[in-house]
């Protein structure tokens, strides 16, 4: 194994990847559903499709 | 059946193909004929779900109406988009679709686990306790709306009547009322869906071995704690998974409601979905309705991820 495949495997791990992707998704919901902030609520569709998009992406990152 | 009976009818059946096909099908490797059982199925899925899909994303982006079909169809970009996330009544649907999930969780939580630990206890009569409490989830949600319009009727419904019989306070208009209208339909959900909760938790509290209240028991632990440091983390999983199919559920909530309330009084209970048909199939305004299933399917893609998520830490 390389020192790059090495480096790649120990950032791009896919447990901790996908609970900020999870944690995204779910601060987005929140944004799209308070009832506080009319700019939290017209932001909210760029953080889940950010969330949900990179929730694709890291579940296909190695264990 | 006999080695020699079997490899008899293969023979048989072998002699009865036509020739043709023998060979064609004799051409073919095992991915090539997997490939042919699963295409229709592809096919199909492709026409129904996937084609509609993407051209709901590209009708996001115009301001195509259905109800005049030679308009020319104009490009309007993130326009759809921009309108709705900029729109307080947008805001104000997605408000009352979060009241009525938020509350409806909640509670059915609360009520679902309380169930799941009394049926828990297997007393007498357990099992038929359970078929009577499960019924009310094996309902169409349509007809579930009818029939609760009629017991929240403030003259003639026996939920007034049950209601005043413990406080009196007069004929209670459930649904027309603007404070008790959101908690018309919130009620009705619970009833409908606690079950769910129950079973899903039951399921937890079943596969919670004895040795560990055994255990607990030596070290003389109290009721309090075996259920805050064994049932509760045990179920949590299970919990976890309830919520989140019931949420995903409850925030595309449609039929119910409509039969219910319609979105009323006012607008009070106008959930997403219904804001939804009325701009779709009332309004003609299909670009701007696009849009707005396009931020609803978002949305409930992302909680799926987390579902699927949660649902392989069940499976672990």
């Amino acid at each position: 194994m390389t020192a790059g495949g090495n480096s790649f495997k120990r950032w791009f791990r896919r447990g901790p990847w996908e609970n900020g992707a999870t944690v995204t998704i779910a601060l987005g919901v929140f944004m799209l559903m308070q009832s506080f902030s009319h700019f939290l609520f017209s932001q909210s569709l760029t953080v889940i499709l950010t969330g949900t998009i990179g929730f694709v992406i890291v579940s296909h990152f190695p264990e | 059946m006999t080695d020699r009976t079997a490899a008899s009818i293969a023979d048989r059946a072998a002699a009865a193909t036509p020739a043709g096909l023998t060979r064609r099908v004799r051409g073919l490797s095992d991915r090539a004929i997997a490939w042919l059982f699963i295409a229709p199925t592809i096919v199909l899925l492709l026409a129904i779900n996937i084609f509609p899909l993407i051209w709901t994303v590209y009708l996001s982006f115009t301001n195509y109406r259905a109800n005049r079909p030679g308009r020319v169809i104009d490009w309007v970009g993130t326009r759809n988009y921009e309108r709705l996330l900029g729109s307080e009544d947008v805001w104000e649907y997605m408000q009352a679709t979060a009241h009525f999930v938020s509350w409806t969780m909640i509670i059915q939580v609360i009520l679902g686990l309380g169930l799941a630990l009394l049926i828990n206890k297997n007393f007498k009569g357990a099992g038929f306790w359970t078929t009577i409490i499960l019924i009310p989830m094996m309902l169409s949600p349509a007809v579930v709306g009818t029939f609760w319009t009629y017991l929240y009727q403030p003259q003639t419904g026996i939920f007034s009547y049950i209601i005043n019989a413990f406080v009196e306070v007069g004929p209670i208009d459930m649904i027309g009322s603007p404070g008790l209208a959101p908690w018309s339909i919130i009620i009705v959900d619970t009833w409908m869906w606690t079950p769910y909760i129950m079973l899903l938790s039951l399921a937890g509290l079943r596969s919670i071995p004895d040795y560990l209240y055994e255990a607990a028991e030596i070290d003389r632990a109290n009721t309090w704690q075996k259920f805050w440091h064994i049932t509760l983390p045990r179920v949590m999983p299970f919990l976890m998974l309830a919520v989140l199919f019931r949420g995903i559920e409850n925030f595309k909530m449609f039929d119910m409601v409509v039969e219910l309330t319609s979105g009323g009084p006012g607008s009070i209970t106008e959930l997403a979905s219904i804001n939804l048909k009325r701009e779709a199939f009332e309004k003609w305004r299909t670009g701007y309705a696009s849009a707005f299933a396009v931020i609803l399917f978002v949305t409930v893609f992302g909680l799926g991820n987390i579902y699927v998520k949660a649902l392989n830490r069940v499976k672990q």
